[in-house]
């Protein structure tokens, strides 16, 4: 009677999906970028669209958000910084190893509805790990260099044991359409100029734009604060920026509470945000 | 129908439920030495006397919570082990307040199935609530009237020495049958019809969020709130959780995942990886408290306030901080914000 029952019972939620079932992936790929930051690239043959993340778990050891920062024919990326008790796990893990994922998960950058096409530019700033989040939107125009008229990219980083991306940087600094600022914020490296992104925003040409363009900020919340302060200072209307947020989370389903700013969750509303909206988000 | 009943009659009663349902009604926990929603036999376990120190959620959101293990290379989710229903003996605050967790469990995002599978199995009994504890202030927001209940109880019916006869109210034609044979008697319940507290909930827009996020209002709490958690872990309405890994032993590569009750007013509850937090003080955290339960949840969902007003968290705090005196606190800050300190006119 009680198997029955329990069938009956299983049954009732076969069509429930368990959202916070992970799934076991094989990482097919290790890249060291730095020191403390290595690539994952792991098998996954589903869709992704650029800013959305995956709850990426380690068993035994815990469950943290991290963005996708590549992708590719039967694969993804995740870029991940060696930091908390979670990531010193994924450190270990060599390939041919498992990673259990979840996801994706979160509202993505408004690449074909915003910031796509012939007549458009798009302007992106990144500080340190935030140039993961955006590092896909970046290959896709690098891609596709009809779906876009230039591309400005500000990348900084603290210094230049934090330089990620280096194959990468340098064939977006060769692209044409193109013009890139690596950035170290208090130090010299051939390459890179020196200064905080912000000081490098007033060297964009949005006034030559003819008001065809987007801003793009990532990176830590003092960082993607004062580099939309330093955009709309250089004349930027507020509604031509979007940032993306990086907050705790526990589910990334709008259950645990960890992002919860307001009325606003980041995992459901987010982690892309317009920036009207998230300069209206008050911790 | 209406029925009366003694003890003996309905803890017979109990005893053919507890074959479908297991009952949770609010009952003293000797080794925790406070009263907390238990299993229960009899009803004269049935603590009636004084508000129980945790809510009803524990029933069926409990505070640790296996969900999913870990082989080699899958991972398995966790059964549930008891295929009865679960029948809980409660008041109408609480009834009220899982309508509040339904709303993030059930409605933000795609349906939390570990949630679900259980709330799914939970039915109502109303223990009727006529007379207002110290800390409630139920009426006010009007949590103090249910109708969600499949039979209603009447247990406080005492006369004197002699325990009169428990009044029954069947609300759930299902559950007439275990009352057959009883003798029938008029009974409706009664709900509290005012506390002695009056909440005045703030009128929070999102026009004034800002201004009401930076008021010195705050700061009190930086050097009173210890971050110790236990008003959300007393809260029916908190819903917040972390989820932990459990290793069963070092080497080995079977574990379990587990969730646990968190609370946003821990030092380390927006703290990422980087160690890196959102908000910063004990004063921040209360006013994302203040916030969730008395703007956000409301702008969220676009019903009630989210606190019941139970009182239970002015109860639990060790350091005397009320959060009926917070909030009516708040409200007169913001009528000073809004009228440039002029004094209330009467």
């Amino acid at each position: 009677m009680i198997r029955e029952e329990k069938m009956e019972e299983k049954k009732k939620f076969e069509n429930m999906v368990n959202i916070m079932q992970p799934e076991p992936h094989k990482i097919l790929h290790v890249v060291h970028e730095t020191q403390a930051e290595f690539t994952f690239r792991v098998a996954y043959e589903d869709e992704t669209r650029d800013g959305q993340f995956f709850m990426l778990s380690i068993p035994k050891v815990g469950e943290a958000p991290i963005s996708v920062s590549g992708r590719g024919d039967g694969y993804v990326e995740f870029t991940i910084r060696k930091v908390g008790r979670l990531t010193q796990g994924v450190f270990d893990l060599q390939e041919g190893s498992t990673l259990f994922l979840r996801g994706p998960y979160g509202h993505w950058w408004p690449i074909e509805e915003t910031f796509a096409g012939p007549e458009q530019n798009l302007v992106v700033i990144s500080g340190g790990t935030g140039l993961a989040p955006v590092r896909t939107t970046l290959n896709y125009f690098y891609d596709h260099p009809d779906q876009i008229k230039s591309l400005y990219l500000i990348a900084g980083f603290k210094d230049i044991s934090g330089v990620l991306f280096n194959e990468d940087r340098e064939k977006w600094a060769k692209a044409e359409k193109f013009r890139t600022i690596y950035t170290l914020d208090d130090s010299d490296a051939p390459g890179f100029e020196r200064g905080m992104v912000t000081a490098h925003i007033e060297k964009i040409p949005f006034d030559t734009f003819g008001g065809n363009y987007n801003v793009a900020i990532v990176g830590p919340p003092p960082m993607m604060h004062f580099s939309a302060l330093e955009c709309m200072k250089q004349g930027v209307p507020e509604d031509k920026i979007w940032v993306s947020f990086e907050r705790k989370m526990s589910c990334a389903v709008g259950k645990c509470g960890h992002c919860k700013i307001n009325e606003t969750y980041v995992c459901l509303e987010g982690p892309v945000l317009h920036y009207p909206k998230a300069k209206q988000l008050f911790d | 129908m209406g029925y009366q009943i003694d003890y003996e009659a309905m803890d017979r009663i109990l005893e053919q439920l507890a074959k479908d349902y297991q009952i949770f009604a609010p009952k003293w926990d000797r080794q925790k030495k406070n009263v907390r929603y238990g299993i229960i036999r009899s009803i004269a376990e049935v603590v009636t006397g004084r508000q129980t120190d945790f809510s009803i959620k524990e029933a069926f959101y409990p505070i640790s919570q296996v969900m999913l293990y870990f082989r080699a290379d899958n991972v398995e989710e966790e059964e549930l082990k008891d295929p009865r229903k679960i029948l809980i003996l409660c008041r109408p605050c609480d009834i009220n307040s899982i309508r509040r967790l339904d709303k993030i469990f059930l409605e933000n995002g795609a349906p939390d199935y570990f949630y679900a599978r259980l709330r799914e199995k939970v039915v109502f009994a109303l223990l009727e609530c006529r007379k207002s504890f110290e800390d409630c202030f139920c009426v006010s927001m009007q949590s103090n009237i249910t109708g969600d209940y499949a039979f209603a109880l009447r247990l406080d019916n005492r006369d004197g020495i002699t325990a009169a006869p428990i009044l029954v109210q069947v609300a759930d034609a299902a559950f007439e049958e275990y009352f057959a044979g009883a003798e029938a008697a008029d009974f409706q319940p009664e709900f509290v019809t005012e506390n002695k507290k009056i909440m005045h909930a703030p009128e929070i827009s999102r026009a004034d969020l800002k201004e009401i996020s930076d008021l010195e209002y705050w700061k009190q709490f930086d050097d009173r709130c210890i971050g110790c958690g236990g008003c959300n872990t007393v809260c029916g309405t908190c819903s917040c959780f972390d989820t932990s890994d459990v290793l069963y032993a070092e080497g080995k590569s079977d574990g379990e995942r587990r969730r646990v009750w968190s609370s946003c007013m821990i030092p380390t509850f927006t703290e990422t990886a980087g160690g890196v937090r959102a908000r910063k003080t004990p004063g921040a955290n209360m006013r994302f408290k203040v916030f969730h339960k008395f703007y956000d949840f409301r702008a969220r969902f676009g019903e009630d306030n989210m606190c019941v007003g139970c009182g239970r968290c002015d109860m639990r705090c060790p350091k005397d901080i009320s959060f009926f005196d917070t909030v009516n606190g708040l409200t007169e800050e913001i009528r000073k914000m809004k009228t440039g300190g002029e004094p209330e006119s009467k």
